[in-house]
C-alpha cells in the first residue's frame, strides 16, 4: 500500500502538523513524524481540509455529453478540491428510476476522480406529478438518500407533502427548488431595480420565499426534514432561520456565486451572468454570507451547470440557465468568507465538507482529520492569487462568470481515499 | 456620440441637440422638390427585423434612402432559437456583407447591446426597439416633437397648435410631460424617461400599479396612479398602446375599466392646459387609451410623429455615419462623396 506524508500543514487552519496517510486511511497525525518510504508533500503554509462534498452538481451525463459527463465533471470536481459530488437527476433521460441512478453511481466508480452520489428524481420525468419509484432508488445500489427535482419545483403541494412523508422510510429528504412557477412564467433575471431598467422580465424573491415558507410548514407537519436548494434571497434566510428556531428538521444551502456577484453584472446582457436563480442584489449577498457564518445556511453547494458555448453566445433570453463552479467554489468562499473574517478554515470544512455529506447522508466523507480516519483530503495554498482562465478548466463547459476576475487560493492536492487524484495543482 | 444608438441614456444633452437641430436640417430636405441627399453615397445601411414592424422599418428604409445610402432589409422573423439560425451567425452574414449599419429591432431586451458589444460586427448598431428595453429613435423623434410644438416660437415657448416651430438649440428645461399607459412593457416609456430628463423635462408617469416596473421609484421621473391629477399640470401627454392580451395577464379587469380609468377622451382633453400637445407613438387603439375624438384632434401629434421620425432617422444615420461635418453644407458632401467612390 502507499504511503504519503503531508509535512507542515494547518489542519483546518490550525498549527502546522504531519499528517501520514497508509493506504485509504489517516494512520497518524503529529508533529515530527517520520517519512520513511511515503511520499513526502512539503505543505508548508497550507491549509489542510477534510475532502470538500458538493450536494448539488450537475454532471449532464446521461444525455448531454456535449457539456460534460461524469468523467470530466468529477476531474472539475477534483481540481476543485472536491471528493464526493451529489449528481443532480436532471439528465436525459431523467434519473427517476433505479437503473439511470445505478448508471451514473457506476459512471462516477469507473472515472476514479471523486465520489458521485445519484440524486433521484422526486417525481416521474421531473413532471411534479406522479412520484417516481423512491424507494427502489434508495434501495439500489446507488443508495440514493437526496431526492430533488431540480431545475423545476415541486410546486404541488399535496405532491411535496407525499414526498416528504415517504422518504422518511428510508431516511431521506427532498433537497427543493424552490420557484413558484406563476410567478415566475418567462423570468430572465432577479426582479427589482435593474430588471425594471433593463426591460427583463423579473424572478421575484417572493417566487423563492413563498415556496420556502410553505415546505417548512410542510416538512414540520408531517415531521420529516427538507432541504433547500441554492437559496438566493435575505427573505428566504429568515424563513430558514425561523423553521430552525423552532427545531425543524431544514438545511439550506447557497452557491458560491449568490455569495459574491449582484444582479448589476446583468446590466451587460452577457448570458454568462444567466443563471437560476438569478443573481440578487447586494443586500441579498451580505444576508446570506451572514447567515452561513452563523450556520443559518448549513452548507456551501456550487449548482455547477455546464452548458456548451453557443448557448451563452447569444442574446440573453435564447441563453442557458446556469454557470460552472466546482473549480472556483474554493476560491469564491475564501474570497467572501475567510478574507473578510465572516469564518476560519474549520468553518469552511463544516460547510462544504462536513454539514454538506451529514445531509447526503454520506459516509466516509466529512470526517475529521484524525488517524482511523478515511484520507478524504484537500489541500489548500490560501496565500495564491490568480486570474481565472477557463481555457484550462478541467469542466467540458467555460461558461464560468469569474473570467478575467482575481481569485484568492488554490487546490494543490486532492486525496480520495489516501489516493492523489490533484498533485501541484494539477490532475494526478 | 458614440458609435452605436443602443439606448437613450447614450446621449448626453449636446448630443441630444445635436441630433435634434441635424434633423431640423433634415425636415427641410423632404421639404424640397427632390428629397435626397448624396451624404451616405456607397454606405450600406442594414435593416435587421426579427420583428415585424413595418412603420419602423419604413421610416428607417426612407431615412436612409434619402441620404443616398444603399438599403438592404432582413426581414428574421421569430426568435432566433426557433428560426434556428443564431444572432452571431446572423451578424456575421452582414458583416460579410459589408453592412456598415446595422439597424436592428428584436424581441429580447439587449439583443442590440450584445451585437454592439460581442465583436461580431464592426458596423454601427442601431437599437430600433428591443423587447421591453428601449427605443431610442422613438424618444428623439417624440422629444424633437415636443420641442418644435413647445419650444418652437420665436420666444422659445410654445405654438398654441398654430403649426410647429423650430426650437433648433433649446431643450425641454421645465417641460411637464407625462406618459400614460404599460410602462412596464413598454420600451418607448424607458427610452423617453432617459432622454426627457438629460433635456431637462420633468416626467410623471401614470398607470394601474399592475403595469409600472418594480423599482420605477428609483427613475428620475414621478409616477402617479390618478390621470386626472396630473393632466392640468402637463404640456405634452403621451399615451401609450395597450394591448388587450395584458387583460388575460390579470394586469387590469377589463378594457373598458382601463378606458374609463386611464384612456384620454374629450373631457379630460379639455383639463389640458390650452397649448398642450397629445401624443402617441402608434398604432392607436381608438377607443381603448384613446377616443377617436381626441386622436383626430388639432392637439394630436401622431401623424406628425410619423414625419419626424423620418427625419430624426436621417440624423441619426448621418451622426453615426457620415462624421461630423454639417450634414447639408454645399461643397462637403460632394467631396466626401468622391473619397466614399474611391473607398
Amino acid at each position: 500500500m502507499s504511503k504519503t506524508l503531508i509535512r507542515g500543514a494547518k489542519i483546518l487552519g490550525g498549527d502546522p502538523q504531519d499528517v501520514l496517510i497508509d493506504g485509504e486511511t489517516i494512520a497518524a497525525v503529529g508533529t515530527a513524524l517520520e517519512a520513511g518510504d511515503a511520499t513526502v508533500v512539503e505543505a508548508d503554509g497550507m491549509i489542510l481540509l477534510p475532502g470538500l462534498v458538493d450536494l448539488h452538481t450537475h454532471l449532464r451525463e446521461p444525455g448531454r455529453e456535449d457539456s460534460e459527463t461524469v468523467l470530466t465533471g468529477t476531474r472539475a470536481a477534483a481540481i476543485g478540491g472536491y471528493t464526493a459530488v451529489h449528481a443532480m437527476a436532471n439528465t436525459f433521460p431523467v434519473a427517476d428510476t433505479a437503473g439511470v441512478v445505478e448508471q451514473v453511481w457506476r459512471l462516477g466508480r469507473e472515472s476514479g476522480y471523486c465520489d458521485v452520489q445519484p440524486v433521484g428524481a422526486v417525481t416521474v420525468g421531473l413532471a411534479g406529478k406522479q412520484l417516481a419509484e423512491l424507494g427502489a432508488m434508495a434501495d439500489s445500489a446507488a443508495g440514493v438518500r437526496v431526492f430533488s427535482d431540480d431545475g423545476k419545483c415541486v410546486d404541488d403541494a399535496v405532491i411535496m407533502r407525499r414526498a416528504l412523508e415517504y422518504v422518511k422510510a428510508f431516511d431521506g429528504v427532498v433537497a427543493q427548488h424552490a420557484q413558484e412557477p406563476r410567478l415566475t412564467e418567462g423570468a430572465q433575471m432577479n426582479e427589482g431595480i435593474v430588471s425594471g431598467e433593463l426591460g427583463l422580465i423579473g424572478w421575484p424573491a417572493v417566487a423563492e420565499e413563498s415556496i420556502i415558507a410553505r415546505d417548512v410548514l410542510l416538512a414540520a407537519h408531517v415531521d420529516s426534514r427538507v432541504h433547500i436548494c441554492h437559496l438566493s434571497t435575505a427573505g428566504s434566510v429568515e424563513i430558514v432561520r425561523w423553521a430552525k428556531s423552532k427545531g425543524w428538521n431544514v438545511t439550506a444551502e447557497v452557491t458560491p456565486h449568490h455569495l459574491l456577484l449582484t444582479d448589476e453584472l446583468v446590466r451587460s446582457y452577457n448570458p454568462v451572468y444567466k443563471v437560476n436563480p438569478p443573481l440578487r442584489t447586494e443586500a441579498d449577498v451580505m444576508a446570506l454570507r451572514e447567515a452561513l457564518a452563523d450556520g443559518t445556511i448549513d452548507c456551501v453547494a456550487t449548482d455547477h451547470a455546464p452548458h456548451p458555448h453557443e448557448d451563452k453566445d447569444c442574446e440573453w433570453a435564447a441563453a442557458a440557465m446556469g454557470m460552472v463552479g466546482l473549480e472556483t467554489a474554493l476560491s469564491v468562499v475564501q474570497q467572501t468568507m475567510v478574507d473578510t473574517g465572516l469564518l476560519d478554515w474549520a468553518g469552511v470544512a463544516d460547510r462544504m465538507s462536513a454539514r454538506p455529506a451529514a445531509i447526503g447522508r454520506l459516509a466516509g466523507h466529512g470526517r475529521p482529520v484524525a488517524a482511523g480516519e478515511p484520507a478524504n483530503l484537500t489541500l489548500v495554498d490560501p496565500a495564491y492569487r490568480g486570474v481565472v482562465n477557463p481555457a484550462g478548466f478541467a469542466s467540458r463547459s467555460r461558461n464560468t462568470p469569474y473570467e478575467g476576475r482575481e481569485l484568492p487560493g488554490r487546490v494543490i492536492a486532492t486525496f480520495l481515499r489516501g489516493r492523489a487524484t490533484v498533485v501541484d495543482g494539477k490532475l494526478a | 456620440m458614440k458609435r452605436h444608438l443602443i439606448s437613450a441614456a447614450d446621449l448626453t444633452r449636446d448630443d441630444a441637440i445635436l441630433v435634434l437641430d441635424t434633423a431640423e436640417e433634415m425636415a427641410r430636405v423632404a421639404d424640397r422638390p427632390i428629397k435626397k441627399l448624396p451624404t451616405l453615397r456607397g454606405r450600406t445601411v442594414v435593416n435587421l427585423f426579427f420583428e415585424d414592424s413595418t412603420r419602423t422599418r419604413i421610416s428607417f428604409e426612407a431615412a436612409a434612402k434619402r441620404l443616398s445610402a444603399d438599403v438592404i432589409n432582413f426581414s428574421a422573423k421569430g426568435s432566433s432559437v426557433s428560426k434556428g439560425e443564431s444572432l452571431k451567425d446572423t451578424a456575421l452574414t452582414l458583416e460579410a456583407m459589408g453592412a456598415d449599419a446595422v439597424v436592428i429591432r428584436h424581441g429580447s431586451s439587449g439583443a442590440p447591446h450584445r451585437l454592439a458589444t460581442s465583436g461580431w460586427i464592426g458596423g454601427s448598431v442601431v437599437n430600433a426597439g428591443d423587447g421591453t428595453h428601449e427605443h431610442p429613435t422613438q424618444a428623439l423623434l417624440d422629444a424633437f416633437t415636443m420641442r418644435r410644438h413647445l419650444a418652437g416660437a420665436k420666444d422659445g415657448g410654445p405654438t398654441f397648435h398654430r403649426g410647429p416651430g423650430d426650437g433648433s438649440g433649446r431643450d425641454l428645461a421645465g417641460r411637464r410631460i407625462t406618459i400614460v399607459g404599460d410602462i412596464l412593457h413598454s420600451r418607448v416609456a424607458r427610452s423617453n424617461v432617459h432622454l426627457l430628463n438629460t433635456l431637462g423635462a420633468q416626467v410623471t408617469l401614470v398607470a394601474p400599479p399592475t403595469l409600472l416596473p418594480i423599482g420605477v421609484d428609483t427613475w428620475p421621473c414621478d409616477v402617479s396612479y390618478d390621470l386626472d391629477a396630473v393632466l392640468a399640470k402637463s404640456d405634452a401627454v403621451m399615451m401609450l398602446r395597450v394591448q388587450s392580451e395584458r387583460m388575460n395577464a390579470a394586469f387590469f379587469p377589463t378594457e373598458r375599466e382601463y378606458s374609463r380609468r386611464y384612456g384620454l377622451d374629450g373631457g379630460r382633453m379639455a383639463a389640458l392646459p390650452e397649448h398642450a400637445i397629445v401624443m402617441h407613438p402608434g398604432p392607436m387603439n381608438r377607443g381603448m387609451e384613446i377616443t377617436a375624438e381626441v386622436a383626430d384632434s388639432e392637439r394630436c401629434t401622431v401623424v406628425e410623429q410619423v414625419a419626424n421620425g423620418v427625419s430624426i432617422r436621417m440624423a441619426v444615420l448621418y451622426l453615426l455615419l457620415g462624421g461630423n461635418e454639417p450634414a447639408i453644407a454645399t461643397a462637403a458632401p460632394a467631396a466626401r462623396t468622391e473619397e466614399n467612390h474611391q473607398s
